[in-house]
């Protein structure tokens, strides 16, 4: 491959990540490459058939223990024979490669949750997972994009993998999220505007004055949602947040790259975070988003507040907030998971958990579960929840004719609370304090 | 790369294309919407389980009911935009292969469906004028080499972009795991102890 012809080309954040990890001086939109990864990703759902696979290649070690993370998110602790017969699969693997970032029930989070938090991903790094949502380290300046399980197991036998070099929408933040709107609002209102394949085959490159005003765990929200936009990866730059954040979590050193002056883009999308309004997306799209107002007073059955997606301290921070001294209303179950076991012990320690449970919610050990119908808090017929994960397409959370509608924490909470789909603002009198919120 | 370019031009007489003969495939439709996303293709709750036979058991009960009763081998699937969407489980073109569907013919697909249907042997095609022209029950032949897409009814033909080269490697291979099988077999035989590092040349990337 003649790599000359490149060199005058202005890269994304993306492609400059991808051409490094190619070898290559640069690279442009549409081109295949194979890249080295940083790190491989499977859970309990996609590593089993991936083991499988690798077995086939009749390759006896993994490229790289020290670059493999297996994560039994899912369906553990396991809700059946089935589940703990795969689970068992991934566990055996686990310990006869020696793969050095594998949890335990007891140790295990959400994947994408637990990733981060664990110093595993850094600026700079190339990640694929077997899990759609894989793409949540876009947040931190890595590029990370979810693969299957063939891809898993092939590169976990040669640390490579395939790509084709996407193109880029830019979307270009200004302002500061007012009241109790959230990353959460932030990437639900984009979803909103573009459409659930508005980004299809693309990057998603946040930009701007206000990624500035984002915290990193918005950061992560909104990156891990880039795929329900139909997005390859979601994309940050990094600056002093995510120093801060990577220095606290221990990670690797960052590598900085930033998009060159003059990188083109498919397209331009100009968000203000001042005039986002708190945001849902009712059934069965993450599209079909709604401003609270218009849509306050649905009847709901449940809440769940939780997943990669918003299950981190500050989401209970915030649900505590509106939560604490109110009670989950009458009729109404309320669960709350946080994402993993030490977001799980600093809500602990903070006095959430207590909160939580003396108004009348259901704390659960971290899983994947009640997000995907998988188990602890499945929808029965007719079934309506508002959720903080982040599908709500037909039988997501149980049965083909129950309902989802996704929210932020803030909203979910009021909801718990009023009986019904509620804006925040109608429950609580709180001024928000976005810095204590979410401080590390 | 061009030299694929040029034998596309030339009508597909290459080498790759004489190696495998001109796939036809032809079967009865059946069309779906827009965003048919992996939850109705195989929900979730079927997870439990990688087995293609007990997952095509499933396969789109929850838009679909008739689906299993009515579908042949050989049959094809037709779609909307961004058919596909939603979670990378590859149970998903694994459920609808083992159903006996042959290839999909979608408006568009979502980027990891597209990726794990090549990865498994899933035949997929983009055209999203066959996907809006052809409806349940219609009889298509495809010419998976060419990307043509010919309805037996009345003749009319619509053209699929065929498949780039590091594509149509993959399928050569038969698949992904056959194709990292042979490059792992080769550089075990080039590079002996190294062998497992992985390349840092695009040389032999492709």
């Amino acid at each position: 491959m003649n790599d000359t012809a490149y060199t005058e080309k202005a890269m994304t954040m993306t492609q400059k990540i991808l051409a490094t990890k190619a070898g290559l001086k640069a690279v442009e939109a549409g081109q295949l490459i194979e890249a080295k990864l940083d790190l491989v990703l499977g859970n309990d759902v996609t590593a089993p058939p991936a083991i499988g696979e690798f077995e086939k290649l009749s390759c006896t070690r993994v490229f790289d223990p020290e670059k493999v993370a297996l994560v039994p998110d899912h369906f553990t602790p396991n809700k059946d024979i089935k589940t703990a017969e795969q689970t068992l699969k991934m566990r055996q693997f686990a310990r006869a490669q020696n793969v050095a970032h594998y949890f335990e029930v007891g140790q295990m989070g959400i994947e994408h949750a637990l990733l981060p938090e664990q110093g595993l991903v850094t600026a700079g790094d190339c990640i694929i997972g077997a899990d759609s949502h894989t793409c949540t380290y876009g947040a931190v300046g890595a590029f990370a994009t979810g693969v299957g399980s063939t891809d898993l197991a092939c590169a976990m036998a040669t640390g490579t993998t395939w790509f084709k070099v996407p193109s880029a929408i830019r979307v270009e933040l200004s302002g500061t999220p007012r009241g109790w709107v959230s990353g959460k609002d932030v990437v639900l209102h984009l979803i909103g505007r573009i459409g659930v394949d508005g980004a299809r085959y693309k990057s998603l490159e946040f930009s701007g004055a206000g990624v500035g005003a984002l915290h990193m765990d918005e950061r992560f929200t909104i990156a891990n949602m880039a795929i329900e936009a139909g997005a390859k990866n979601g994309m940050f730059p990094v600056d002093e947040h995510t120093r801060t954040y990577l220095a606290y979590v221990g990670a690797k050193e960052p590598v900085v790259y930033a998009a060159d002056p003059g990188a083109f883009y498919d397209d331009i999308v100009r968000i203000d975070l001042g005039a986002v309004p708190l945001t849902v997306s009712l059934p069965h799209l993450p599209s079909n988003t709604r401003a609270i107002e218009e849509v306050e007073g649905m009847p709901i059955d449940q809440v769940v507040i939780g997943s990669c997606t918003n299950g981190r301290i500050s989401d209970l921070r915030v649900a505590a907030q509106i939560l604490k001294g109110r009670k989950v209303a009458k009729g109404l179950r309320c669960i709350i998971f946080p994402a993993t076991q030490r977001i799980y012990l600093e809500a602990l320690r903070e006095g959430l958990i207590e909160t939580f449970i003396e108004a009348g919610a259901v704390v659960s050990t971290p899983t994947c579960g009640p997000c995907l119908g998988g188990h602890m808090g499945i929808l029965a017929k007719g079934e309506r929840a508002v959720s903080t994960t982040n599908r709500n397409f037909v039988g997501r959370m149980g049965h083909t004719q129950s309902e989802v509608i996704l929210a932020g924490p803030a909203v979910a909470a009021a909801s718990a609370v009023a009986g019904k789909l509620a804006s925040p603002e109608k429950v609580s009198d709180a001024v928000p304090d976005r810095a204590w919120l979410y401080r590390m | 790369m061009s030299e694929y370019g040029n034998e596309q031009r030339k009508g597909g007489q290459s080498t790759f294309s004489a190696k495998t003969g001109a796939q036809i495939l032809r079967g009865t439709v059946h069309a779906y919407g827009d965003n048919v996303d992996t939850d109705v293709i195989i929900p979730a709750r079927y997870l439990t389980t990688s087995d293609p036979a007990e997952l095509a058991a499933h396969c789109m009960e929850d838009i679909d009911r008739e689906f299993l009763k009515k579908v042949k081998p050989g049959d094809i699937m037709v779609a909307g935009e961004n058919f596909g969407c939603g979670s990378s489980r590859e149970h998903a073109p694994l459920a609808i292969k083992a159903a006996g569907i042959s290839c999909v013919i979608a408006a568009s697909f979502a980027r990891i469906f597209y990726r794990n249907a090549i990865n498994i042997g899933l035949a997929i095609l983009e055209s999203p004028e066959a996907a809006r022209a052809l409806s349940d029950g219609d009889e298509v032949a495809v010419n998976f080499e060419s990307g043509e897409i010919r309805s037996v009814k009345d003749g009319a033909i619509w053209k699929a972009q065929p498949f780039p080269p590091f594509i149509r490697e993959i399928i050569e291979a038969g698949g992904l795991v056959e194709a990292t099988k042979r490059r792992l077999a080769v550089r075990q035989r080039d590079y002996g102890a190294e062998a497992y590092q992985p390349a840092t040349r695009t040389k032999d990337a492709l």
